[in-house]
């Protein structure tokens, strides 16, 4: 029974997930690495690079600000309205990027809600920079405060009530109590959002239309477009670098994650 | 291992809260502007663009919306993702509970890189996910497998992206069970099919509603992994993402609204179900 049910797990995982993975790989050099090579540091290829490090780099610093503040308000504060922005903040997370992308197109786009007005004052958003920034942001929303809730519940406020009876002031507080205990959550939501940042496909496919090659487009549109174009060389080379990066996210996430277990339990003897 | 990674499923909060009535200040000076800044930030965000799409499918009455769904081709596709969704879901419900359990209670080697793995599908994007299946399962397949262009492939796609979501929603609650219990129900007689069924899963049951209800919101709504794979064929391998999207390609936003206000429901009562569920369990102990 137990030697059955360790087949079908590893039997179903490794058939789902490691299989193709490996086919991958081996499709990508199937004409040898330097193919691999010239296919990566093709003009428009490195420029979709660009865009995308552009767009997750602004949405892991938007969401880890943003992360942090409304993590607290949410643990630390009450008031009306507090399961409402609980659950907008959860949203992004089980909503389509497809309908992401279309809800963005339908406020900022040229027709949308206040595509007019940001238009007059000289604001392009939808199938521009911003618009890619906006999609990534959405999508990567949650990860980080969710990370950060569980911790400051679990630590309490005893050593944030003690340090303000001794005289800190709010910064002094956060900086010097809230942070360190939140610190290896944080880094986790931050590496997790980064993971969901740089794979973002049908919100931003849907805000740049499927982007311009060489102006608005990022990796994953990229992809998409030259499998369309039969260039599988490109589109696997392109796929293999993105794989790595999320794997890699994964194993230090791995790494972290120990390190912050290993911290909550210290805590609570 | 790793088992608490991916705590994106945190949302389930495994009962272990210790948080009282009362405790949390009221706002002060910064932390209501703090608070403004968040508001008026997720309006800008989410709030306001979500209920866009609403008002556009829902603009021209409740006999607009209807009319927009009921559309042949629209039907088809909301159909199609609806009963995959199901199939997926039930399959993870099933093997996800099993995998888990396997990585909780069995010792193998290569049990950490499995573990590992099981993130995979979260992590690795979308658009890769598909090409990846379609490498294996494609025009021209290793293992001789044609599934592009076809159900299968729609469903095989939705499996992979899914995995994650019942495994990791079931490990830490396992991790957490007390063992005594199966122990005095063994030594009660029990055999081991008779305490799994009644000590360990009436246990798991929260955990494993919560796990399912994402697996079947990320079936409905996936996009990414099934571009490629599914061919997009209308009435035959059209989804609902793939149906907005070429609605609102046609100039029909407001039948794009329509669907993806269908799709924003599921998503909503989604989350209202695992919130519901968070609670009972924290309520149960």
């Amino acid at each position: 029974m137990q030697y059955l049910l360790r087949f079908v797990a590893v039997g179903y995982i490794g058939l789902l997930i490691l299989v193709p993975l490996f086919v991958v790989a081996q499709k990508t050099f199937e004409n040898g690495a330097s193919k691999v090579w010239e296919a990566l540091t093709d003009e428009t290829m490195v420029h979709a690079f660009q865009v995308t490090a552009y767009a997750a780099a602004h949405a892991v610093v938007i969401n880890t600000v943003f992360g942090v503040g409304v993590s607290i308000l949410l643990v630390r504060y009450r008031f009306p309205g507090r399961r409402l922005l609980s659950l907008l903040v959860d949203l992004p997370l089980s909503v389509s990027p497809i309908v992401a992308g279309l809800a963005l197109v339908f406020v900022y786009g040229r027709t949308g809600w206040f595509g007019p007005a940001l238009d007059s004052l000289g604001y392009q958003v939808i199938f521009a920079f911003p618009g890619i920034v906006l999609a990534t942001v959405f999508v990567s929303l949650p990860l980080v405060v969710r990370e950060i809730v569980p911790v400051l519940e679990e630590i309490g406020t005893e050593q944030e009530q003690a340090a303000t009876i001794l005289g800190a002031n709010a910064f002094q507080t956060f900086h010097r109590i809230t942070l360190p205990s939140i610190k290896w959550a944080v880094a986790y939501g931050v590496v997790l959002a980064l993971a969901r940042s740089l794979g973002e496909f049908g919100a931003v496919k849907v805000v740049t239309a499927g982007g311009v090659a060489g102006r608005t487009q990022t990796v994953t549109s990229l992809v998409e477009q030259r499998y369309g174009e039969f260039d599988e060389l490109s589109a696997y080379s392109a796929s293999l670098v993105l794989a790595a990066a999320s794997i890699l996210c994964l194993v230090v996430i791995t790494i972290i994650r120990p390190a912050s277990d290993k911290k909550s339990s210290d805590k609570k003897k | 291992m790793s088992a608490r990674t991916g705590k994106v499923w945190s949302l389930l909060g495994r009962g272990r809260r210790r948080r009282s009535k009362g405790d949390g200040a009221a706002l002060a000076r910064g932390s209501s502007l703090g608070l403004g800044v968040a508001t008026i930030w997720l309006s800008l965000l989410v709030m306001l663009p979500l209920a866009a799409v609403v008002i556009k499918g829902t603009g021209n009455g409740w006999t607009g919306f209807w009319d927009a769904l009921s559309n042949p081709s629209t039907a088809a596709a909301l159909r199609l993702t609806v009963s995959q969704a199901f199939l997926v879901t039930a399959v993870n419900v099933v093997l996800g509970t099993v995998v888990a359990w396997v990585l909780v209670r069995d010792e193998f080697p290569g049990k950490g890189l499995i573990d590992l793995v099981i993130d995979v599908p979260f992590a690795l994007p979308t658009i890769v996910a598909g090409l990846v299946l379609l490498s294996l399962y494609g025009p021209d397949s290793p293992l001789n497998l044609q599934f592009a262009n076809t159900r299968v492939g729609i469903f095989i796609a939705l499996l992979f992206v899914t995995v994650p979501f019942v495994v990791r929603a079931v490990q830490p609650v396992l991790l957490e069970l007390d063992r005594d219990v199966e122990e005095a129900a063994a030594s009660l007689g029990a055999d081991r099919f008779t305490i799994f069924r009644r000590v360990v899963f009436p246990n798991l049951i929260p955990a494993i509603a919560a796990g399912t209800a994402l697996a079947f919101a990320r079936a409905v709504s996936e996009y990414g992994s099934l571009v490629l794979i599914s061919g997009n064929l209308p009435f035959k391998t059209e989804v609902a993402a793939v149906r907005i999207l070429s609605l609102n390609e046609n100039d029909n936003p407001a039948g794009a609204a329509a669907v993806a206000t269908v799709l924003l429901f599921v998503a909503v009562v989604t989350l209202l179900a695992i919130d519901g569920l968070r609670r009972w369990a924290v309520r149960r102990g």
